[in-house]
């Protein structure tokens, strides 16, 4: 909402300094957005050309002596055809920045004779198109004065970023209400005096949508002479950004910013027959006063004649009935509409206008009749003519809405004590009407406020005016004791899987949730409910299944900018289907080229290797180690979703049916799918699926138990089938003795012709603590034949002769 | 020069020249080992009278102390020799590299670092943190947050929509993490003291605007909560977040549909050095969230009677305050995993926010 100070200061009469003014309007909710004082124009003055002679060595040119009014003439060279001796204009002095040319003037030489500054053109100094001379004032035009406050631009033009609560400060009047209202002065010119009018109306109006349409006002002045506004409005209406058109148009868009009240003008004469207002109909058309033709629907309110659709209710007029200089006869309309059919009529064709503006937020219905006498008012002014009676259609008046409001509610809410004259005073000031002297008032709703509902709006209005700035702030009640854990166990789970995983090396990367189709595809997402409608991006179409296709992806981009070692990981949101508990909670991390958790590319110690499947797995395990998941009782098998290599790659369950993540190198034509390269591995990890650690009544951790005995360590070597997994072997080894057998690791795992077809020889070393005595040799021939039996029984694998 | 004498200097002469340990001990066999010449020595102490063995004895016997002890300074002589070869065979280049370690080479994402410094801070202030989902419904994220159906308030959160299901309802993306105040009534009874950290999408994208972001949310609900105790948590939390000894705030009346009264509020702040802001001092003035009481009808969707409870929340952009924070141009680069960007405006793992220890490093 942009308005002028002189126009602010039609309906305020006050004192108070532009910087008084904005400061105000912020601390009362009318957040300024921008000023402008007009200073660009402050350098131009009015200057009197005392002589005008042919330039010596130009044609086209004449030197000037120039009056600027401190009694010593300058000599200006000036192009200009309508340069002459006695002609006044506006001068700008060397120093002076000219914004139609974009150039901050000096004292320059033209064709060898000095110029010590310019007679001005109205593009020169931005205020039109006019360039075919320079600007020539009247004879009477103060020589020496500020040429914008002569020409009465100067007028500071003050933008207001409205919320969408306050449709009675979509106008002048209501903004200089509220200021009034907050102490800065006092209110003027709020009532509007009925025009009288001679006959009824001849153009009738039936309404057919009443639901739409709560009263139509309409009113015809014969005889007007349609030339362009006068100065005075064309400015205003230019400094706020609208285009002066003809004086019938201008007044309907002088009034919209003036009372908020958004009006249409029709020529009489073009309009065949009386107006319906009514739904649009299968085929109804319209060209609209931006020339564009618009198609509209039963969901879109019109205002018809015998010709058809002539106007958008409360959105857009139409061409073919708009006002022309040739207009003798102009309609007045003052309709109310439906706030949010205009919204949606707006938003579904694309029409942003000033009336969908005020309409879909709601205006002022008992100024839908006064809204017509205003604007007869100011034809009569600029157009002549003589008046019909106003002719109101469907109006049933307006109930206003009472609250009661407790006036210790101002306390409650706000902390700080307003004397009850002074909360009372200001909802008087602001139009509300007050009723009752005790602790609760009846309060009643001004037509122009139908944001206001309930108490707490009523405590805002005070408050607001009052001053927020007034409420000293209170400390919030403190606990009387030491805070205790703040974050649930997801919480600090998440947490701790970044800091684990960022401590590996890898770096954490924040990547979209919405990633392409066929990313998303790969990764066993897709369905049609996680697609999203209007994303932002064809690219950026489906929530993700899986955080992975996003960290491959970025770390190509990565290695196309010539960074191809690189280890990312994220810790976030994926989505299994559009409910709240279809979104997981994962860690996921890749590593790409070389790079390992010991560091990657080349070192004078030992090159890094390309990342693969246990790198992975050991991110994996740390993550769940980070969370707390029992890692000892992890299972890894095979069988890891699609997008991962089948040969090289994992799944980590807890028991049978807790599937807690998976891992390893991924699927060649996953990768193809994602157009990227270079050795890359994975994984991911359900943060969510870990089960919550058992509630122990204590901190207390088990008692330690040393054994006085030696432990021992023993090696194995067994010859198995290729396909038998060192997972299964090393378990069947940890089970020959439970008590006895505290570790098991495999050092070594070699295929060769020596071992026969098919076969590997997997090299175990186990940890062996004696607990009650020190073990004999024949202890330990029992328990290593008790290993040997156990892991044949498991692998059928033989100790390697 | 007697036997003894000349057996000492020879013995002697033979120690001093042997070149290695090997050499000495070979002194050592042929003068104390068993036939030794010093042994034979010892031997024919035996055979003599009383008389002649008080002279020769003490002789011998000096004579075999005198060389053990020879033998063993020469043998130390040479160890330390030894040793000093040894190392000097053993010098290394020690100038070479050594590789990073992983937990110096990992970064934490300056949007993770900076929630868990609004954890610190309102953990402090006896808050939790709550969550809620991504995708929510049009109720959660619009209705029961006072948005009327079809009001411009709604239009202005550019929100993504799915398709409808078949009851013609159709999810979104959350605009805002305020659905969670909702989530969170529903499911607890006030006293209620919650922050709320999460993604927030809006179809909007530019060097400031994002499709995707995140915001952190506050909610206090009790019986006495109010605009006073308002402005103080949010001045605590601006000192505490900004780590200067003092703001200076500007709440300014505004609106949104799930508070009233509703407040926006500035930052004093100093932009005149370029790509910093102080806070703290200076003249300018910078938006950094929006609050208000909780709007009666979000607390009757919440199940709460708003003649009996009441409270205040509070909303602003996580990666607007880290970038103002922490000097970060653009909030593109936020979601781009750009190593180099990470590298530089990400954050050591071990570097963990604390109160005790200062936020930041």
């Amino acid at each position: 909402m942009k308005f002028t100070l002189s126009w602010l200061k039609d309906h305020l009469d006050t004192d108070a300094s532009l910087d008084q003014i904005v400061e105000r309007l912020t601390s009362i909710g009318l957040e300024v957005e921008s000023v402008d004082d007009k200073a660009a124009l402050k350098p131009f003055v009015i200057a009197k050309v005392l002589t005008a002679n042919r330039h010596p060595d130009a044609d086209k040119l004449q030197v000037l002596t120039v009056d600027t009014g401190d009694g010593k003439p300058v000599q200006v060279v000036c192009g200009a055809p309508n340069a002459r001796a006695g002609l006044i204009g506006a001068f700008a002095a060397p120093g002076a920045y000219v914004p139609g040319i974009d150039v901050t003037l000096s004292v320059g030489k033209i064709r060898g004779v000095e110029s010590h500054g310019m007679m001005c053109s109205e593009r020169e100094l931005q205020l039109s198109d006019e360039h075919n001379g320079i600007i020539d004032l009247p004879a009477d035009a103060p020589v020496g004065t500020s040429f914008a406050a002569y020409a009465h631009l100067d007028d500071p033009v003050i933008e207001i970023n409205l919320t969408p609560n306050r449709p009675d400060a979509t106008s002048v009047h209501g903004i200089a209400r509220d200021l009034a209202a907050s102490g800065l002065g006092t209110l003027k010119g709020g009532k509007v005096e009925p025009v009288a009018g001679d006959g009824e109306c001849p153009v009738k109006v039936s309404i057919e949508a009443p639901e739409l349409c709560p009263g139509f006002a309409l009113r015809l002045v014969r005889g007007v002479k349609n030339g362009p506004s006068p100065k005075w409005m064309q400015q205003r209406l230019l400094a706020i950004g609208l285009r002066p058109i003809n004086a019938l148009v201008d007044i309907t868009n002088y009034v919209t910013f003036d009372h908020g009240r958004p009006l249409h003008v029709f020529d009489a004469s073009k309009v065949a027959g009386n107006l319906v207002v009514r739904r649009g109909r299968e085929g109804d058309k319209v060209l609209a006063l931006d020339g564009r033709e618009y198609a509209l629907t039963s969901e879109m309110c019109v205002i018809a004649d015998d010709n058809g659709v002539e106007s958008i209710a409360g959105v857009m007029g139409g061409e073919h009935s708009g006002c022309d200089e040739n207009t003798t006869d102009v309609l007045i309309e003052s309709a109310l509409w439906a706030p949010l059919n205009v919204a949606r009529t707006g938003r579904t064709l694309g029409i942003i206008t000033d009336a969908r503006y005020r309409f879909e937020r709601g205006v002022d219905p008992e100024f839908m009749v006064p809204g017509v006498e205003l604007a007869t008012k100011l034809v009569l002014e600029l157009c002549g003519g003589q008046p019909t009676r106003t002719d109101v259609t469907g109006y049933a008046g307006h109930t206003a809405k009472v609250v009661s409001l407790p006036l210790s509610e101002v306390k409650r809410l706000t902390g700080i004590e307003v004397p009850k004259a002074e909360s009372l005073d200001i909802l008087t000031r602001l139009g509300f009407g007050v009723s009752g002297d005790g602790d609760v008032v009846e309060v009643s709703v001004p037509s122009w406020r139908p944001d206001v509902d309930g108490k707490a709006d009523l405590v805002e209005e005070v408050i607001r005016i009052h001053g927020v700035d007034n409420i000293a702030p209170q400390p919030l009640g403190a606990h009387d004791a030491v805070n205790g854990k703040i974050l649930t166990t997801l919480q600090i789970r998440t947490r701790s899987a970044r800091r684990a995983l960022a401590v590996r090396g890898m770096m954490e990367a924040v990547t979209w949730s919405f990633i392409p189709a066929r990313h998303a595809e790969l990764f066993g997402g897709g369905q049609d409910s996680l697609k999203l409608s209007n994303p932002i991006a064809a690219d950026m179409s489906d929530m993700r299944p899986s955080l992975l296709p996003g960290l491959i992806a970025a770390a190509q981009r990565n290695a196309d900018r010539g960074l191809g070692d690189v280890a990312l990981f994220e810790v976030s949101g994926t989505y299994e289907n559009d409910t709240a508990e279809g979104q997981r909670r994962v860690a996921s991390g890749i590593r790409r080229g070389t790079a390992k958790l010991e560091g990657s590319g080349r070192n004078w110690s030992g090159n890094a290797g390309n990342v693969g499947v246990f790198d992975a797995k050991a991110d994996a395990i740390a993550a769940l180690e980070a969370c707390g998941a029992p890692v000892d009782r992890l299972q890894i098998e095979t069988g890891a979703p699609a997008w991962y290599h089948p040969g090289r790659s994992g799944v980590i369950k807890l028991g049978p049916k807790v599937v807690l993540g998976a891992f390893g190198e991924f699927h060649p034509r996953t990768l193809e799918g994602l157009d990227v390269s270079g050795p890359l591995c994975g994984f991911e990890v359900y943060v969510d699926a870990i089960p919550e650690p058992k509630a122990k009544p204590t901190k207390t951790k088990p008692k330690l138990e040393l054994s006085a005995f030696q432990a021992v360590k023993r090696d194995f070597a067994f010859v198995v089938d290729k396909a038998v997994e060192a997972g299964t072997l090393t378990r069947a080894a940890l089970a020959a003795d439970k008590k006895l057998i505290t570790g098991v690791s495999v050092f070594d795992v070699f295929e060769g012709a020596s071992l026969g077809e098919g076969k590997k020889s997997i090299a175990i070393e186990v940890s062996i603590q004696p607990v009650e005595k020190t073990l004999t040799d024949q202890d330990f021939e029992a328990l290593a034949a008790r290993i040997v039996e156990n892991v044949k029984k498991q692998t059928g694998g033989a100790l390697r002769s | 020069m007697s036997d003894l004498e000349t057996l000492e200097q020879s013995l002697l002469s033979d120690i001093a020249s042997a070149s290695d340990e090997q050499a000495v001990e070979a002194v050592r066999v042929a003068a104390l080992g068993k036939k030794g010449s010093v042994s034979e020595m010892l031997k024919t102490l035996g055979a003599m009278s009383a008389e002649e063995r008080q002279t020769k004895g003490p002789a011998i016997n000096g004579l075999k102390n005198r060389v053990t002890d020879a033998l063993s300074a020469r043998k130390s002589e040479l160890r330390d020799v030894a040793i000093t070869a040894r190392l000097v065979a053993e010098k290394i280049d020690v100038t070479l590299p050594v590789r990073q370690s992983p937990a110096e080479r990992g970064r934490i994402h300056p949007i993770s670092q900076v929630i868990d410094e609004i954890a610190a801070i309102f953990g402090d202030l006896g808050f939790a943190i709550a969550e809620g989902p991504d995708v929510e419904t049009d109720h959660y994220n619009f209705t029961a947050l006072n948005f009327p159906v079809g009001h411009p308030a709604r239009e202005m959160h550019d929100t993504f929509f799915f398709p409808p299901d078949q009851n013609g309802e159709r999810k979104l993306l959350r605009t805002h993490t305020s659905p969670v105040q909702i989530r969170t009534m529903e499911t607890q009874k006030p006293p209620i003291r919650i922050v709320i950290p999460g993604k927030t999408y809006r179809q909007d994208s530019d060097a400031t605007h994002s499709p995707m972001f995140h915001q952190v949310e506050g909610l206090v609900i009790d019986k006495t909560a109010n605009i006073a105790n308002m402005k103080w948590v949010l001045e605590e939390f601006c000192k505490a977040f900004f780590e200067v000894p003092s703001v200076k705030m500007r709440f300014r009346p505004s609106f949104f549909p799930f508070t009233e009264p509703s407040l926006e509020v500035d930052i004093q702040c100093d932009r005149s050095r370029p790509g910093e802001v102080r806070f703290g001092e200076g003249n300018d003035w910078m938006e950094i969230l929006g609050c208000g009481m909780v709007h009666p009808n979000v607390l009757r969707h919440g199940g709460l009677d708003p003649d009996e409870y009441q409270g205040f929340a509070w909303g602003m952009g996580i990666d607007r305050i880290a970038m103002l924070k922490y000097g970060m141009p653009d909030l593109r680069a936020f979601f781009d995993a750009d190593v180099r960007w990470l590298q530089h405006y990400g954050f050591r793992p071990l570097d963990m926010p604390t109160l005790f220890g200062g936020l930041s490093a």
